[in-house]
């Protein structure tokens, strides 16, 4: 890992460390406080609990022009930016990708000429609604082997991580704990409850913890949606197109509006928030990835609507090659700090109970 | 000259905490209130930036706080640490009026959070602030800007033209540019003298020079001096700060909070000659915090020097600069600029009084002590003899100065006996009203709000 980041981020770790102010904010500063000194260990789990709420900026009476130039949010997002290319499977295009917008939509374009040239070159051998654009077995084909594959390489890198920062053996009782703080999303309230202080310098609010909110149980409904459909599909033998009192429709298009909604709300408060207590670089990554599955919601959206068009099998090539650029990217992107949260909320379980 | 318009109703001089809770005050008062801070913002909000709790007195569980903390104990509490030396009529309301603060502080954006890791000992007395003093400052802002209060920053308050017994105008430099405001009402809030060490020296002496300043560069004394040189009433003693023991290698100003050194009852302390000069172990640390800025003082070159050894390192919080460490006590001299043969003597015959070690508990007054030896060491006396060895240097870090306007129970301002009829203060500024000498850990924040708030309503009164 970069060790100027590293250790820029003890050095402000330190500092926190004598002064204990910021408590109360998260879950990252009981952490510092139960060290007196930081390995470089540490200090990426200590990154990975941050949510980059900025309280801690704000609140912070050595921010610059204090010579001791506190900016905790920025160390530690630097700290975990970098962890996430660090632990990626394969490194490399972890590098190409977390912090550029322009080559997420470059693998974005290319997702959409892929299956245009797939349902060109395989023509579809009869079938319904989609399936007379593309056959299911094709479509399975190309998005199995993308599904499986994040998932291996996500695999990889959360064990990866689970060494650097020296957790012990999972337990189910640490398990439950991490995921319970992850599911109401505890620390993004700010300790207060009163927030985050992201789109307007020191004023608390909850913005970016609906938009997280949005986005995120967006995202598992349409997850569900696929998921059932599959289901319907190979179990209880019932092809698609589904009706809209259906389980895939109703999980499908209740996620995609509220993926939709959660996407255009974080972009906007991204595009207030002070790049400068983010990770340096990133903000163009962050938002490619945003606008990434802002699209896949919107287009599975448009599909839906205008499924019955001509306009069809351009919207189906638009969102399936989104989809599996989304797919795709998913450990090389921003959408991996899921995954590295959830460990860091395990692993602090851990830790607190020793 | 230029006028600022339109014209306020009340002046509140100050941006920290005691000026926020005044204007707060008076703008919910229905006053039209302009706050002139002479810091940019960055660094607005004084001392009270730095601060991290308030005393609070209660009957039973309030907010963050356990059980109680009544309004005798608080008293007693403030008796003993100033040695009687209190007004006790003012004492008594800012202690009874502590309790409703609480409240109306979490109604005005304050938001508190449990005693920090380490604070243990004020978990039943005082209310942290989520944040710290710089969340309190934001929150208040925030809030008077909701209420409308204008706020006008890097705006210096030079003179207030007294003529017979009411404040005519104010006037300020703001951009290069001085201005003048008459207002109805106005709020003194701008802190001691402490940043200005050409006034600490000349009451001090020239030693004050070598003084470090632990809060902010903007607290000169500057409307003080104005005022008391108008014949306004004073209060406090006028050669005294407060001062604590702090990290040598701390800035000049605004250090703050993570320059304190908590090691010395583990240690020995040598001047700069390599000669103890001091009981390190006299009593808990927190009591005897404020003692050693003045120890420190009298010292040659106002600089003292801790030194530990292995097996005292980590007893105590971790400060914000690492210990200068050596593996032998002559290098670690060399590295501290300390005579070597003076140190290891003074060492060799420190370890030599120390006897059984047996009883030693790092967090009670354990009798490990010394025998035969001035200063006698009387708590935690354990050798140095574990390598590595580690220093830190020591110098005195002023908190505040005690000389302050004297006001009454309605926080107004006199000359003689008689009231000037629209200044009030509050805050630092007046806290020598209330304590003659010493200090008691939250009591400044409780001063400011309670004196804050009720400058804010009389002067809102008068105003309308
Ligand atoms: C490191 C440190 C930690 C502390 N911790 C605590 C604590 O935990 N609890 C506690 O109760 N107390 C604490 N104190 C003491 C506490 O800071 C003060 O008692 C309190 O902040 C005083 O508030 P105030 O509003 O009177 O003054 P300040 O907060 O100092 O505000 C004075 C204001 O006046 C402005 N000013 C000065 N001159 C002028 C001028 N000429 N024109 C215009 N504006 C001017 C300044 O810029 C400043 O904004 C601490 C002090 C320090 C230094
Ligand atoms: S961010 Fe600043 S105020 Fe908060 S704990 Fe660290 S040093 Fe203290
Ligand atoms: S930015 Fe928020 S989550 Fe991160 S350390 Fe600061 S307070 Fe905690």
């Amino acid at each position: 890992m970069q060790t100027e980041f590293l250790e820029e981020a003890r050095r402000q770790a330190e500092i926190c460390n004598a002064c204990r102010y910021c408590e109360g904010y998260c879950s990252v500063f009981p952490a510092l406080h139960a060290e007196r000194a930081f390995s470089d260990g540490d200090l990426t789990q200590l990154a990975n609990l941050c949510h980059n709420c900025r309280g801690c900026y704000y609140a912070c009476q050595y921010t610059a022009p204090h010579e001791f130039a506190l900016n905790l949010p920025q160390a530690l997002a630097n700290v975990r930016q970098d962890s996430w290319e660090e632990f990626a499977f394969p490194r490399a295009a972890a590098h190409v990708f977390q912090k550029s917008g322009l080559r997420i939509a470059l693998a974005t374009v290319l997702g959409f000429a892929l299956l245009i040239l797939a349902m060109r070159a395989i023509a579809s051998a009869g079938g319904n609604g989609f399936y007379a654009v593309m056959a299911h077995n094709t479509m399975v084909a190309i998005f199995l082997p993308a599904f499986l594959f994040p998932l291996l390489s996500i695999a990889i890198s959360l064990r990866r991580y689970w060494r650097a920062v020296g957790a012990g053996p999972l337990r189910i009782s640490d398990l439950r704990a991490g995921f319970a703080a992850a599911a109401n999303m505890r620390d993004l309230k700010g300790g207060h409850g009163d927030g985050c202080n992201f789109e307007d310098e020191d004023r608390f609010s909850h913005a970016r913890r609906f938009a997280h909110q949005a986005v995120m149980y967006g995202f598992l409904l349409c997850f569900a949606a696929t998921s059932v459909a599959t289901l319907m599909h190979y179990v209880l033998g019932m092809s698609a197109p589904y009706p809209f009192w259906s389980l895939p429709k109703l999980f499908g298009v209740s996620g995609g509006v509220l993926l939709s909604l959660g996407c255009i709300e974080m972009i906007r408060l991204k595009l207030k928030a002070d790049p400068k207590l983010g990770a340096s670089g990133a903000t163009s990554g962050e938002l490619g990835f945003v606008a990434l599955l802002g699209f896949v919601s919107l287009s599975g959206l448009a599909l839906y609507a205008l499924g019955q068009t001509v306009l069809m099998p351009s919207l189906l090539a638009l969102h399936l090659g989104a989809v599996l650029a989304f797919f795709l990217l998913t450990p090389f992107s921003k959408m991996v700090h899921g995954f590295y949260r959830l460990a860091a909320l395990v692993a602090d379980a851990q830790k607190k109970k020793g | 000259m230029k006028t600022v318009s339109p014209q306020p109703d009340i002046a509140v001089i100050g941006g920290g905490n005691a000026a926020l809770c005044a204007a707060i005050a008076a703008a919910e008062a229905g006053a039209r209130v302009v706050i002139l801070e002479t810091a940019p913002k960055p660094y607005r909000g004084g001392n009270s930036r730095h601060t991290r709790n308030f005393r609070c007195m209660h009957r039973g569980p309030l907010g963050p706080l356990t059980d109680s903390y009544t309004e005798e104990e608080y008293l007693a509490d403030l008796m003993k640490v100033t040695g009687s030396k209190t007004d006790e009529g003012l004492a008594r309301l800012a202690i009874r009026s502590s309790e409703a603060c609480l409240p109306w502080m979490e109604a005005h954006g304050v938001r508190f959070q449990p005693s920090l890791s380490g604070t243990l000992s004020l978990a039943r007395t005082n209310a942290f602030f989520l944040g710290g003093g710089k969340g309190l400052v934001n929150a208040y802002y925030r809030t008077a800007e909701a209420l409308g209060v204008q706020v006008e920053y890097e705006a210096a308050v030079t003179h207030l033209e007294i003529d017979d017994d009411r404040v005519t105008h104010i006037e300020y430099t703001q951009t290069g540019e001085t201005r003048r405001i008459n207002p109805k009402s106005v709020v003194v809030a701008s802190g001691g003298f402490q940043a200005d060490t050409d006034w600490l020296a000349r009451a001090w002496g020239p030693a004050a020079k070598n003084f470090l300043i632990r809060g902010t560069p903007y607290n000169r004394g500057i409307v003080l001096a104005d005022l008391l040189g108008q014949g306004v009433e004073q209060v406090g003693d006028p050669t005294q700060c407060h001062a604590v023991a702090i990290d040598g290698r701390a800035p000049k100003f605004d250090g703050g909070i993570v320059t304190r050194l908590d090691c010395v009852p583990f240690s020995i302390v040598v001047n700069k000659n390599g000669e103890r000069f001091y009981d390190e172990g006299e009593d808990v640390w927190p009591k005897r915090y404020a003692i050693w800025g003045r120890l420190v003082a009298a010292q040659p070159d106002q600089v003292g020097y801790v030194i530990i050894d292995a097996k005292s390192l980590e007893l105590f919080m971790p400060s914000v600069f690492p210990p200068i460490k050596s593996e032998t006590l002559e290098g670690l001299a060399v590295e501290m600029g300390l005579p070597p043969a003076a140190l290891t003597k003074t060492v060799a015959e420190f370890n030599a009084a120390c006897g059984d070690t047996s009883g030693f508990h790092p967090t009670e007054l354990d009798g490990v002590s010394t025998t035969g030896i001035t200063p006698p060491k009387t708590n935690w006396a354990r050798p140095i003899t574990d390598p590595p060895f580690y220093g830190y240097s020591l110098r005195t870090g002023v908190t505040f100065t005690y000389l302050g306007l004297k006001v009454d129970a309605r926080a107004q301002c006199s000359i003689g006996d008689r009231p000037v009829s629209n200044l009030w203060a509050a805050g630092e500024t007046m806290a020598g009203s209330i304590l003659g000498q010493g200090y008691l850990a939250g009591f400044g924040m409780t001063i400011g709000t309670v004196f804050g708030r009720i400058a804010g309503k009389e002067a809102a009164a008068h105003a309308n």
